[in-house]
């Protein structure tokens, strides 16, 4: 961060010619040279004084609150601080403001020739009709990049767009369709027509709002720059905080001394263990993570906060941080799994390094594989990986005059928040209120406590609003990652194709605390033998304490990893069979009556069958010959191209036993409109979409009339945590029956006023046509008003009942199936792979909303392909190497390949509309498709990950030297 | 903590240089600032006192011929770099190197003073202008004076210009005569830092089915970039034929020092790379060369 910008002058900005804005702060100490400069922003003269060493950035957003200019990284990594300097596109977190002396400066707030009046610029609107934008955090930065383009090149290629936003980075990744959006832009800009609309086509069996295209309620806001996530948020008389972290891996606690930090003026408070009011541990499943670690207490990863400092400026809090006295008992470090079973191990809990021994049991597999003819077995390895969601960690705590405390922070779970802050300060829950905020992206990385717990105890403390905004680097370093996992895979097949046994063996690494290690090992073990039919399994997983920061939820659950394993092993397997892999999946796969490893027999809606015909059918169409046969472009002799294809499978929902049940309440109001809320989290993925598509379809009224509100304590019932591809399903199923109810209310009190029988009413577009008279709904809800009943229902829908691990029957009540192939190109010189083609068939049940839809499925094929190339969160003895976004490196639009989605829509029969989870099954064949597609194309077997190109150059270099 | 007191944007050459040597304490030149903000910003560097801004100095941007030579200001930004016919003319490998750097928003505050000053061994821009023979006209209070690029690096980060009165204000090229071309290439990895594994560059002269002259650099192959002037030598008078490339190969392997990076790249991975960036960059040149 390039903070450093001070507040401490006396700054004047003259915006045109009459309107003068004083901007007043604290005093000043340091002598420095201020700047006076003169520029344009947005075509409005200004002339500011700057600090010399406040960034453009730092200018446009904390003194101009032109906070549509997105902070990602400050690393000049991301490009989401991209606004335009005299028409050229620059990073604005390195760009000193002093430099915009006499320049042009246009941010996205700036961009439509007349955005007061409500218009867009051809690129807002294609982003917003193409469904380009997700959770919005990057949208600015891709918009002006692309501006930039557009004006020098008005017809650009599809090579132009990508050269252009090489480093423009989206984490949800919709990359194919932000290049559609902005070839939509072009068109409309070279030709002065509309904006041309989306190709992608609706649900095989659209009803009247679901199935449909429709635009993302807060889309539009998302491309103006209107759009506030937590960061965007400032408070009269707000501190900043600060957190001192451990710094090292394993060590005892000696001695924190703060005194000199709180001696420091411009210090508001500085927080140790002992000052906390109630519990000090938080947890989502255990209550093992200390929210301070206190003297002679242990500190488990890097991460582990020893004191917190709210002060009036962040560079203050940051000064007081180096003031902090600590003195530490370095320990053995933990830095593996397998290392940290072993008995001489030392303890990081009081009950051992063992959080969970995960066992699924079925049939007996030392029968099966006594029967088998062929038996394999290796060992895979997955890496720890980092969500990388573009908006880092931020969360404001605000006393309220009323006694109370409001959070604002972008959560995925706003309820466990709530009684996870209310348990630190000792607090009944109410008088905690969490509001959630936009997000910028989640992926399971948001469903922890980050600075939610340290800025209550501060606002606390001191009785002002605290912001506590994580970088970049902190936020790489602080929260939970994806599991890294060690997976043996043994598997016994006959000689025709039919799986006898599998036997697994998993070490999952869960860090320091538990976070939702033992669920995402669990699903990762239910899950290893993969989506087939075999009759005699069992699995094994120690999920363990070890020194590395925490690892939890991250999109896949578990299954990411241990379909890597599984469906590689299937690839070998195919090979030694001399069978052909699609052949083998068939052979294999779940159908309708199938049991799968944890002993459930599926009922219905199971779409693996036609998900793989379908890819295959697309796949064989596309290759020319056998698709898993090397070919060598023409001119280029050291290139090798093919296939590879993976399938997997993904529940729906909590399940194993854990009640899963959401609340939704829905009104209607007397213009006509309708209000449907729920606590659960947008967090990109287009829930509010979801929702609206849903209720407006329980109430045949058209989608644009329901407002969605989302994630407040105090103004949304508990729609349960937003994690395991749950909410379409179970959130889903609480609005459409909240709506339905209001509906039969509705037509009861229709049915009273012209005296006709209930069923006699119909709802159709937005009117309730009764008798031949045409009632506005707008007029229903005052009619139910005169009679005394309130025009709003809220309703809890419990999901169908599930099984623990173990029981047998239904551990979960619904999956989703999913197959793909990918396509690479081989280098066999350098050993460097690049992903041309992946088709996925999703079948998650009806498509609700197809846009977003495709969106998830782009977004989920280019984090699996991340998951394979790109992503290695590496760790030196528990200390993160990779801990600035320079390091960590995710898929940018040049690594996109061309996506093909196919839609297999077998409906659940419980499912809202026949909908099922799809957040996290489109991500998970991805990365074993690629890597058996390397396989095919160059024979290397990758049985660790990410891929690494020096292993494969090596191997060919040793194989034909041979 | 403030890294930096003061800030100055520099109008000409005079005044930046008077501006470093008036500095109250340590001071810096500040370009593009893109590797200068971030190093000082994650503590690689400590604070300065001044920095002294050079991008508003027109004599520092311009790209032209001067001299008989081509002309690259230090201050002027990769884009323009990669957009001028000149440098595509003349200097193919600095072109192509520039436009490999970054993403468009680096590249348009990003400059080839910049990534020579920072002394990285495998800067791509550096390791350009060193196949290509460049000298870098450097300023001072006392005038101007030309220095062979090669000599301006001391070590990994350390440049041998005096920060607080020397600075580079451009780079002088041999224009581009018939038979002579040039190519950059490299291998980069797709997880880690985001440094080229091995970048090379070529010069050649080429006279019929000859290599006549060559100059060849690579990064990273030691502290500092570098000339393989043996491989050079075993290039010249002989065509590129698949035996002269494997033996020029044996030449870089002895000559090149090739270490292995944690997490980035072995020993044996660079020695297998080098010898492929060898025959791929050397061959671009050649067909370029022959085809006048
Ligand atoms: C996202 C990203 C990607 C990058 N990719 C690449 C890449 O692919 N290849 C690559 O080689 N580099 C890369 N870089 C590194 C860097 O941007 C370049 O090396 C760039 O050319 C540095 O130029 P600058 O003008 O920004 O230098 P600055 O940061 O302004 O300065 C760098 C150093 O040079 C000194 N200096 C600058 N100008 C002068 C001068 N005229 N005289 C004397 N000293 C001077 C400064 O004092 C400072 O010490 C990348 C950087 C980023 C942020
Ligand atoms: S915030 Fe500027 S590049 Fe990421
Ligand atoms: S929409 Fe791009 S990061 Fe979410």
């Amino acid at each position: 961060m390039l903070n450093k910008w001070k507040l401490d002058t006396w700054i004047t900005l003259t915006f045109g010619r009459d309107q003068a804005a004083t901007c007043n702060t604290a005093h000043n100490k340091t002598p420095m040279s201020p700047h006076t400069i003169s520029l344009t922003v947005n075509k409005q003269a200004i002339i500011v004084e700057v600090d010399p060493s406040e960034t453009l950035a730092q200018l446009l957003r904390n003194r101009l609150r032109l906070t549509g200019t997105k902070i990602g990284c400050e690393e000049a990594e991301c490009g989401a601080c991209t606004v335009l300097v005299d028409d050229e596109p620059i990073l604005s977190c390195v760009y000193p403001a002093v430099r915009a002396q006499g320049r042009r400066v246009l941010t996205i707030e700036g961009l439509a020739p007349n955005p007061r009046a409500g218009e867009l610029h051809p690129l807002q609107e294609a982003f917003v009709t193409h469904g380009a934008v997700q959770c919005g955090f990057c949208i600015p930065g891709q918009i002006m990049t692309a501006a930039a383009l557009l004006r020098e090149k008005p017809h650009p290629t599809g090579e132009d767009i990508r050269k252009a936003l090489k480093d423009t980075l989206c984490r949800c990744a919709g990359y194919p369709t932000i290049e559609r959006a902005i070839q939509a832009a072009a068109h409309a800009l070279r030709t002065g027509e509309p904006v041309p609309p989306p190709t992608c086509p609706p649900s095989s069996e659209p009803l009247y709002a679901v199935g449909k295209l429709h635009k993302r309620p807060d889309a539009l806001e998302k491309v103006t720059g209107e759009a506030k996530y937590t960061d965007d948020l400032h408070f009269p008389g707000m501190l900043h905080a600060k957190v001192r972290r451990a710094g090292v891996p394993h060590a005892i606690v000696q001695r924190i001394d703060v005194s000199k930090a709180r001696a420091l003026p411009g210090v508001a408070a500085v927080l140790t263990a002992e000052d906390i009011p109630g519990e000090c541990n938080h947890g989502l499943v255990v209550y093992d993570w200390p929210s301070l670690i206190g003297e002679g207490e242990r500190v488990r990863y890097v991460g582990d906060a020893l004191a917190i400092v709210a002060a009036e400026t962040p560079e203050l809090a940051e000064e007081a941080l180096a003031l902090i006295e600590v003195e530490l008992d370095p320990q053995p470090v933990i830095s593996d799994p397998v290392q940290a079973r072993r008995p001489d191990s030392p303890k990081l809990h009081e009950n051992g390094n063992l959080l969970k021994h995960i066992k699924v049991r079925k049939g007996d597999p030392a029968k099966g594989f006594s029967e088998a003819d062929i038996v394999l077995e290796r060992t895979y390895h997955t890496a720890t990986t980092d969500h990388a969601f573009l908006e880092p960690e931020c969360a404001i705590a605000r006393p309220t005059e009323e006694g109370r405390l409001e959070v604002y922070v972008g959560s995925q779970i706003p309820y466990a928040d709530r009684h996870q802050i209310a348990r630190v300060l000792g607090w009944p829950e109410e008088r905690v209120r969490v509001v959630g905020q936009l997000m910028g992206g989640g992926f399971g990385g948001k469903e922890d406590i980050a600075g939610q717990i340290h800025a209550a105890l501060l606002a606390v403390a001191t009785g002002r609003p605290v912001k506590l905004l994580y970088d970049r680097h902190e936020s790489l370093i602080a929260h939970p990652k994806r599991h890294a996992t060690q997976i043996r895979v043994k598997i016994g097949a006959r000689r025709d194709g039919s799986l006898m046994a599998v036997e697994t063996e998993l070490y999952g690494d869960t860090g320091a605390y538990a976070s939702l290690g033992e669920k995402v090992m669990t699903r990762a073990t239910t899950h290893s033998a993969g989506p087939y039919e075999v009759p005699h399994v069992r699995a094994d997983c120690y999920a363990m304490y070890t020194n590395n920061p925490p690892a939890g939820a991250f999109r896949g659950f578990g299954v990411t990893q241990s379909a890597f394993a599984i469906e590689s092993m299937m690839d070998e397997l195919a090979e030694r069979l001399g069978m052909d892999p699609v052949e083998l999946r068939r052979k294999n796969a779940l159908r309708v009556g199938g049991v799968t490893n944890t002993g459930q027999v599926l009922r219905e809606s199971v779409g693996l069958l036609e998900c793989i015909e379908k890819v295959e059918d697309e796949m064989r169409r596309r290759a020319d010959g056998d698709p898993f046969e090397p070919k060598t472009p023409p001119h280029a002799p050291h290139l090798r191209r093919a296939w590879g294809l993976a399938v997997a499978y993904k529940n729906t929902g909590l399940g194993g036993g854990a009640p899963d049940k959401a609340r939704a309440e829905v009104e209607l109001f007397e213009d006509g409109t309708l209000e449907a809320r729920t606590s659960s989290a947008e967090l990109g993925q287009g829930l509010v979409t979801v929702i609206q598509l849903i209720a407006a379809e329980a109430l045949s009224m058209p989608p644009e009339r329901v407002r969605v509100l989302v994630m407040d304590t105090d103004l949304t019932p508990d729609g349960g945590p937003t994690t395991a591809s749950r909410q379409t399903y179970v959130t889903g199923n609480a609005v459409r029956m909240a709506a339905t109810v209001l509906r039969e209310g509705m037509a009861r009190t229709l049915a009273e006023r012209y005296d006709r029988p209930p069923h006699e009413i119909r709802f159709i577009e937005g009117l309730a046509h009764v008798n031949g008279h045409k009632v506005p709904l707008g007029e229903v809800a005052r009619m139910m008003k005169a009679e005394g009943r309130e025009p709003r229902v809220l309703y809890e829908y419990w999901a169908p009942e599930t099984k623990p691990l173990g029981q047998g029957g239904d551990m979960h009540f619904a999956f989703s199936f999913a197959a793909q192939a990918a396509e690479v190109e081989v280098n066999t010189l350098t050993g460097e792979v690049r992903v041309l083609t992946v088709i996925a068939a999703t079948d998650a049940g009806k498509v609700i909303n197809p846009l977003g839809y495709l969106g998830q499925v782009e977004g989920g094929v280019m984090m699996g392909l991340g998951n394979a190339l790109t992503e290695h969160f590496i760790l030196e003895q528990g200390r993160p190497f990779t801990d600035r976004m320079a390091r960590y490196r995710i898929p940018s639009i040049v690594h996109a390949p061309e996506i093909i989605s196919i839609p297999v829509e077998h409906v659940s029969k419980d499912g809202p509309y026949g909908a099922k989870g799809m957040g996290e099954i489109v991500s998970i064949p991805t990365t074993p498709a690629i890597t058996n597609a390397i396989y095919h194309a160059v024979g290397v077997r990758i049985d660790r990950l990410p891929v690494d190109q020096e292993q494969i150059a090596l191997a060919l270099a040793a194989r034909s030297a041979r | 903590m403030q890294l930096w007191r003061h800030y100055h944007l520099a109008q000409s050459i005079p005044d930046a240089l008077r501006a470093l040597a008036e500095a109250e304490g340590p001071a810096s030149i500040i370009a593009g600032g893109t590797d200068l903000l971030l190093d000082l910003e994650q503590g690689r560097r400590s604070p300065v006192h001044t920095l002294v801004d050079v991008t508003r100095i027109e004599a520092m941007r311009v790209v032209e011929i001067r001299n008989a030579s081509l002309f690259v200001g230090a201050a002027a930004p990769l884009n323009q770099i990669v957009a001028s016919p000149l440098v595509a003319e003349h200097a193919q490998a600095l072109n192509e190197a520039c436009a490999l750097i970054g993403g468009p928003q680096v590249r348009n505050a990003a400059t080839l003073g910049g990534n020579v000053a920072h002394a990285l061994p495998a800067a791509d821009g550096t390791i350009a202008l060193t196949a290509l023979n460049a000298q870098a006209e450097i300023a001072t209070q006392n005038g101007r004076r030309l220095t062979p690029l090669i000599d301006l690096f001391l070590g990994p980060g350390q440049s041998a210009l005096n920060p607080q009165e020397e600075m580079l204000t451009g780079f002088l090229l041999p224009l581009r005569a018939r038979g002579e071309a040039s190519a950059f290439r490299r291998v980069m990895r797709p997880q880690g830092v985001a440094i080229a594994i091995l970048n090379m560059g070529v010069w050649l002269r080429r006279e019929g089915d000859r290599i006549v002259k060559a100059r060849i650099s690579v990064g990273p192959s030691g502290p500092t970039p570098r000339r393989l002037r043996a491989t050079e030598q075993a290039l010249c008078g002989r065509s590129p034929t698949s035996q002269v490339l494997a033996e020029a190969a044996q030449t870089l392997l002895r000559e090149a020092r090739f270490r292995t990076s944690r997490h980035r790249a072995t020993t044996t991975y660079r020695q297998h790379v080098a010898a492929i960036l060898l025959e791929e960059t050397l061959l671009t040149a050649w067909e370029r060369a022959g085809a006048g």
